[in-house]
Order: C-alpha cells, then sequence, then structure tokens
C-alpha cells in the first residue's frame, strides 16, 4: 500500500491492454474508493431520507382519490382550516416551550454534575440519563396513568394534602403543560449530557484568569462559560427543535390531540388526517408543513453559528 | 473467563434458540396441500378466546378445502392494522384477506375485490344483512367486503341497575327482561327520561361515565343521541346541512345540558376510561359491549352482578343503536381471489358466527338480523340474561346507527374520526362558544373536508 492509502496494483497483470489500464486506473483512484465505500450510506439516504420525501411531495399534489392532480390545493385548503391553523400555533409553543425548558434544565443539571467530584459523578450522570433511555411510548403510558382523567396518581397525592385534583389531561391548557412537561422530561437528559461533555471542555485555564481578574462566579458563567458553549447550545437547540417539531407519540399516547385538537401538533394531526381518516394526500401536505418551519430555525441557528466561526478563525 | 460467565458461543446458541421460537410461534401454517395457500389477516381480538375460536374454524375449513392458511392476528394498538392495510393498498402486496376497521373499507375500496356473489349468497340463507354494513362496505354499487362478525360490537347501555333503581327509580331489568318483550315503563325509556335519571345518579354521587373525547366510544353514542334527534350534518350528497337545522340544533343544546351531569373531565376520555368507570362502581350506567361487564366479572364481580344491559334510550326520530363492525375485505391484487371468497363465506355462516360468539361471550354481533337469537346471549352471567339486550332485537325497535351516516363514506370516515360531534358540543360545554359559533366552526369544518375531492 502507498503512502497516501491508494493500492499499488501488481504492474505486469494490468500491462494487457491499455482499456484495462484506463478501467484499474479509474478503480484504484481515490475518489472512486471513497465513493464506493459511501455507496451503502448513500443507498440507505436515497432509499431512507430522498425516496420518501419525493413521495410525500409528490402525494401531497393529489387528491384524495389520488386520481388527479391537484397542484398545491391541499396546502391551500389546510391554510383556509381553522383547525390547521391551531396545529401550527400548538406545534410551536410545543417545540419551542420545550425545547426552552428542556435547555435550560439541561444546562443547571450539567452545571451541578460538573461539580460533583469524579467518583460519585458517573452514578448520578447514569441516573439522569433514564428517561432518555426509556422508549418514549412506554414511559409517556407512565405519565398517562399519572395524569389519568379518573384515576390520576399524582391528584391523588395532592387530595392528601387538600389541594385540588387538577385536570391534567381534560383542560386545554393543563393538557398543553402536560404534554411539554413530558416531553421536557424525557429530552433534558440528552441536553444534559452534551452541555456537561461541553462544559468538560473549557480549559480551566480561563476560569483561573477570570478569577485573578476578580471575575464573580456568575461573570464566569456569563463571559466564559456561555461564549465556550455557544456553538454546542446552538447546534443542541437546532437538533432538538427538529425532533420535537415531529413528535409524535407523546401527544398520541396522552391525549390523542384533545380536548377539541387544543393539544393537537404537525404529526398527530398528520396522522389523523393520512392513515385514520384515509386522505394521504393531505396527511402528506400537513407534514410537509414543517418543512418550512424548520427552515427558518434551522437558517437562523446556523447563520449564527457560521459566524461565530468566522469571528474566531 | 470463570465457568459461571457467558461464553461467546453460549451466547449465539441461546440468541439462535429465541429467534427460532420466535419464528416458529409467529404466524399459524395449516399446511394442506393441493388446495392453494391464502394469507389472512385478521383482527387480533380483545377476548382471548375470540383468535382460538378464528384459529379453530379456519383449520376445519382449510382441512376441508386443501388449503394453505397462514394466518396472522394483528392487533389495534397503535393503529397496527389500519397501518397494515395502507401500507399493503399502496405496496399492492401483503395479505389475501385483511380485517378493516370499519371506514377503511370505503378507503380502499379501489383495491378491494368485489364480493356481491358472496353477500347475495349469504342474504338468500340468512335474510337482510345490517344497513349500517351495507352502508359501509358497499362502494359504486358492489360490495368491497364481507361484514364480519369478529370484533363487531353494538353499544348498548350497560347499567347498574340497583343504582339506577335506587337513584333514578327506574326498575330497568323490568322494562327491559331478557325475554323478547318490552317490559312495562319500555316505551318511557327516552333521551328526556336518560337526562334525568343522569342528573339524579350524579347527584348521589354515581355520574354516567359517557365520554366525550376524540375516541370511538364517545363519537358512537353521540352519533345515535345525534340520530335520534334526526340530527345529520351532511346529507348523502355531501352537501353540509349544519345551516338552519333545527334538528341538530336541539342534539347539540341536549348533550351540552347532559354533559353538565357527567363527570367534569369526560373531554379527555379514552375508550378504556367509561369501562373502568363501570367496574370501579363509580358510575351507574356506560355505553358500550359488554367488555366492561366481562372485565368486572373477572375483577369485581360484586359490580358485575349488577349490571343489566338495555338498547340506547329513544328520541324524537326514533331509537337508534351504535353499531360498529369489522369487515373482511380480499385485495384485488391477491394471488387466490376465489379461494379467499370461500373462506370468508364459511366464515358468514350462521354455525361460524355462532361459534365466534359463544367463544367470546357473546361479544361478536353478526351481521345478520336473524343471527340475533344466539342461546349465548340468554345463558351468560352473572346475572344471567345481562347480556340478553346486547344484540339489536326486533322488540327494541330500534335501527343499527354508526354517526354521521348517511354523508359519502369518504366524508364521514374524517368527521367520524375528527370526532365533529363530540368537538361541537364541547366547544359550547367546555369552550365557551354560542352555539351558533359552534355551528360556523362545524361548517367551516366539513367544508374543508369536502374540498379537494
Amino acid at each position: 500500500m502507498a503512502a497516501d492509502g491508494t493500492l499499488v496494483a501488481g504492474a505486469p497483470a494490468a500491462a494487457g491492454s491499455g482499456r484495462a489500464n484506463t478501467m484499474q486506473r479509474f478503480a484504484r483512484r481515490r475518489s472512486t474508493i471513497a465513493f464506493l465505500m459511501a455507496l451503502p450510506l448513500i443507498a440507505l439516504i436515497g432509499g431512507l431520507v430522498v425516496y420518501p420525501a419525493g413521495y410525500a411531495m409528490w402525494l401531497s399534489t393529489l387528491n384524495r382519490r389520488m386520481t388527479a392532480n391537484i397542484g398545491l390545493g391541499n396546502f391551500e385548503i389546510l391554510l383556509e382550516s381553522d383547525t390547521f391553523w391551531m396545529v401550527i400555533m400548538q406545534s410551536c409553543i410545543f417545540a419551542v416551550g420545550a425545547v426552552i425548558a428542556k435547555a435550560l434544565i439541561g444546562f443547571w443539571l450539567a452545571h451541578m454534575l460538573h461539580h460533583i467530584p469524579a467518583k460519585g459523578q458517573r452514578k448520578w450522570r447514569g441516573m439522569l440519563l433514564i428517561p432518555w433511555v426509556i422508549p418514549p411510548a412506554l414511559s409517556t403510558l407512565g405519565w398517562w396513568w399519572m395524569f389519568d382523567p379518573s384515576y390520576s396518581s399524582i391528584n391523588w397525592l395532592l387530595n392528601i394534602f387538600a389541594v385540588p385534583a387538577v385536570p391534567w389531561l381534560g383542560e386545554p391548557w393543563w393538557a398543553r403543560f402536560s404534554v411539554i412537561l413530558v416531553n421536557v422530561w424525557y429530552g433534558s437528559p440528552f441536553f444534559m449530557i452534551m452541555y456537561l461533555a461541553a462544559l468538560k471542555s473549557v480549559p480551566d485555564q480561563l476560569y483561573e484568569a477570570a478569577a485573578i481578574d476578580g471575575a464573580t462566579g456568575w461573570q464566569g458563567l456569563r463571559y466564559v462559560t456561555l461564549p465556550m458553549m455557544q456553538n454546542i447550545i446552538s447546534i443542541t437547540v437546532l437538533f432538538s427543535l427538529i425532533v420535537t417539531f415531529a413528535n409524535y407519540d407523546i401527544v398520541r399516547v396522552l391525549t390523542n390531540g384533545g380536548p377539541r385538537d387544543l393539544t393537537q401538533v404537525f404529526a398527530s394531526y398528520a396522522f389523523q388526517v393520512g392513515i385514520l381518516s384515509g386522505n394521504l394526500p393531505r396527511g402528506a401536505a400537513v407534514s410537509l408543513f414543517m418543512f418550512p418551519v424548520l427552515a427558518v430555525f434551522a437558517y437562523f441557528i446556523l447563520r449564527g453559528i457560521n459566524r461565530r466561526n468566522k469571528e474566531q478563525m | 473467563m470463570t465457568g459461571k460467565g457467558m461464553t461467546r458461543r453460549g451466547a449465539l446458541r441461546s440468541g439462535a434458540g429465541v429467534i427460532a421460537a420466535g419464528a416458529l410461534g409467529a404466524p399459524m401454517v395449516h399446511a394442506q396441500g393441493t388446495g392453494g395457500s391464502l394469507r389472512v389477516a385478521f383482527w387480533d381480538h380483545w377476548v382471548p378466546t375470540g383468535n382460538d375460536a378464528m384459529r379453530a374454524l379456519v383449520k376445519e375449513w382449510s382441512e376441508k378445502n386443501r388449503v394453505e392458511v397462514t394466518l396472522d392476528f394483528i392487533n389495534t394498538t397503535g393503529n397496527q392494522l389500519q397501518l397494515a392495510g395502507a401500507a399493503q393498498a399502496q405496496s399492492k402486496s401483503g395479505h389475501d384477506i385483511i380485517s378493516l376497521a370499519p371506514w377503511d373499507v370505503g378507503t380502499y375500496a379501489s383495491v378491494l375485490e368485489p364480493v356481491d356473489d358472496v353477500i347475495n349468497r349469504l342474504i338468500a340463507k340468512y335474510g337482510p344483512i345490517n344497513p349500517v354494513a351495507e352502508y359501509l362496505a358497499k362502494r359504486e354499487g358492489a360490495w368491497r367486503g364481507v361484514p364480519a362478525t369478529s370484533g363487531t360490537q353494538n353499544k348498548p347501555a350497560c347499567v347498574r341497575f340497583d343504582l339506577m333503581q335506587e337513584h333514578a327509580g327506574l326498575d330497568v331489568r323490568a322494562m327491559w327482561p331478557a325475554s323478547g318483550q318490552p317490559g312495562p315503563g319500555a316505551d318511557q325509556w327516552t333521551w328526556d327520561t336518560f337526562l334525568t335519571a343522569a342528573e339524579k345518579c350524579a347527584k348521589a354521587g354515581y355520574p354516567f361515565g359517557l365520554p366525550l373525547g376524540a375516541f370511538s366510544d364517545a363519537v358512537d353514542w353521540v352519533g345515535a343521541l345525534f340520530a335520534s334527534y334526526g340530527a345529520s350534518m351532511m346529507d348523502e350528497k355531501g352537501k353540509p346541512t349544519v345551516r338552519n337545522n333545527p334538528k341538530l340544533r336541539t342534539a347539540i343544546e341536549y348533550a351540552v345540558r347532559l354533559s353538565k351531569a357527567l363527570p367534569n373531565d369526560v373531554w379527555a376520555w379514552d375508550d378504556a376510561s367509561n369501562n373502568r368507570a363501570l367496574i370501579s362502581g363509580r358510575s351507574a350506567l356506560v355505553f358500550n359491549p359488554p367488555s366492561a361487564w366481562a372485565v368486572a366479572k373477572r375483577d369485581q364481580p360484586q359490580v358485575a352482578e349488577k349490571c343489566w344491559t338495555i338498547p340506547m334510550p329513544a328520541g324524537p326520530e326514533g331509537r337508534f343503536l351504535a353499531y360498529l363492525p369489522w369487515t373482511s375485505g380480499i385485495w384485488n391484487f391477491g394471488r387466490n381471489k376465489q379461494t379467499a371468497k370461500a373462506l370468508l363465506e364459511f366464515l358468514g355462516e350462521r354455525s361460524s358466527a355462532e361459534a365466534l360468539t359463544s367463544k367470546t361471550s357473546g361479544y361478536d354481533i353478526p351481521p345478520f338480523e336473524t343471527m340475533t337469537d344466539f342461546k349465548i346471549w340468554e345463558t351468560e352471567g352473572p346475572p344471567v340474561g345481562t347480556v340478553y339486550n346486547y344484540p339489536l332485537k326486533p322488540h327494541h325497535k330500534a335501527k343499527p346507527s354508526i354517526a354521521f351516516a348517511p354523508a359519502p363514506g369518504e366524508f364521514a370516515a374524517q368527521m367520524y374520526v375528527q370526532a365533529l360531534n363530540t368537538k361541537v358540543i364541547a366547544r359550547v360545554a367546555q369552550g365557551g362558544d354560542t352555539v351558533d359559533q359552534a355551528l360556523g366552526w362545524l361548517e367551516r369544518e366539513l367544508t374543508t373536508i369536502v374540498r379537494g375531492g
């Protein structure tokens, strides 16, 4: 093998014909090998991402019977529907509210963990990661039992302290709070672990220099920790926004979109319209609405990251 | 490595064992040969013995006809069966026969084999078929599936007769005895009487357990209520009938009044909440198949022995009974359509229907009125006769109903899944809208559904 990693073929064998030489040279090129090695991944992405996305786009242009192309008709119909506007608003409340809460709680937990001596840290880290490793459909079912309209265990505890029962899933704002709470419970450990890794990579010398300059703990956090973590915060927020926007199982298990569609989000509404109601094209149109919303978020977040990178260069 | 540790080979062997056990335990195959083969997906029955009954029937038929049948039972948790149907219809491959949820027959009509020949032979033998089953399974003049017995249910009232007698002064067993005749007071079993009883029982601490969320139990009982007031939202041509519709307004106003006598969390109830309300002894009445009573018989026998099933109340336009049928469809891209038809015809026979219904303690409802006299409904208990009035009997003078009929199936399916009937009530009772505002919202929703074909 050559120093650059390319294989050196036996010269006598390749000397047969000019055509064979060309083919062999082509096969030996680093870009060809790289392409061949990446081919399984490209095929996977093509089959599982590009094709379904293209198919969904095509589907969304059809009528309900899928017999005629109606262009952007499904999008137009959706934008004239009260319920769909409510779904857009709720998806934004759900995703933005949950991501902010997850980021704050994750940041706080990461700080707490960072200051625990290394010996005990692993135990706490493991315990705090538990919500994230339980399959969400299963853990949401547990939460559903706690929120159950008639037999809520949380209400049972509240009643012991003479606090009136809360209609966790029956009253719109409580229902919205409940779905966000479960998402925060499930997603905070991800933020925690990412932020913990980022905290560990901040050089101690920076804190020492700040301390010598007389910085308080708060100033250290504001002028050292946060700037050093800005990129990881942006990336985790973006990643979490994408995942939270597409969340389906929590709403489906906890509220089924109720009461009165007031907890419905894009994914649950797309499933209801597309699969359960038998209107696949309109369901596809609902799910594609996530794309422009996320594109706007992604544009601003990634622009911020790029700017900071350029400033640092 | 210590002797107690697991070796790599040991782990591989164990893994292979688990995989082999899984493969052996997967679908049941009757290897008979020569008569062809069929792949069948049936609904995974709630009642554990339901699948055994179906398996025994299919085995009997496959041995007689020398057909290899691969039988899969797919459950509806997480809508697995509906997802399987959607995927198979899109990919045009999969099972030969599949159980279809009520509205899915219409959704997939274009890829389902017409079965008029089977239906006509069954009708010739057993008389008229349930009109709701016909409304759901017939598209463009052709039957696209055979109405099934397995899983098909009515949702009459399951009443705690002791509580109803004590707090509302109604002797429901005398009104609707386990005989072919209505008793004294049966003609007074109207929605007005029902409301009075609901208020009295709520006052006594035993409110009726009637869900008003977006699940099928809620949509079904409200659908029957609306039907008994003649309150439809869309006509058979697909035209919304919300504006200037006094019957719809009356039905909504009635439901809003009734909702005030129900637990304040019924807006979030799912299909299990009403069962739990009855089983726990907190509720005096639910609209449900006998599954709630059956669980009570196992877990709370003192509750079960005080339950009695009676028809739904009557309204100004008559008495209606919520009915939710399953249909067995044959994909038109299947390999062995004639054999599939033969199997479905066999399962539609009276003897097959009775075997299924008997094994499920009377839960399954056959699609023919002439099959509402099975012995199981007379003998099941305690108390004996408690489910006698579960099937729709001629003396009930009732009609089967499904919410949003007679709207065209493709629109009614969307209205049903989006639970427009319970939501319009909730907008007034919980959201504080006026009836006019709620009706305006309803009309806009219906227009959205109709647009786009």
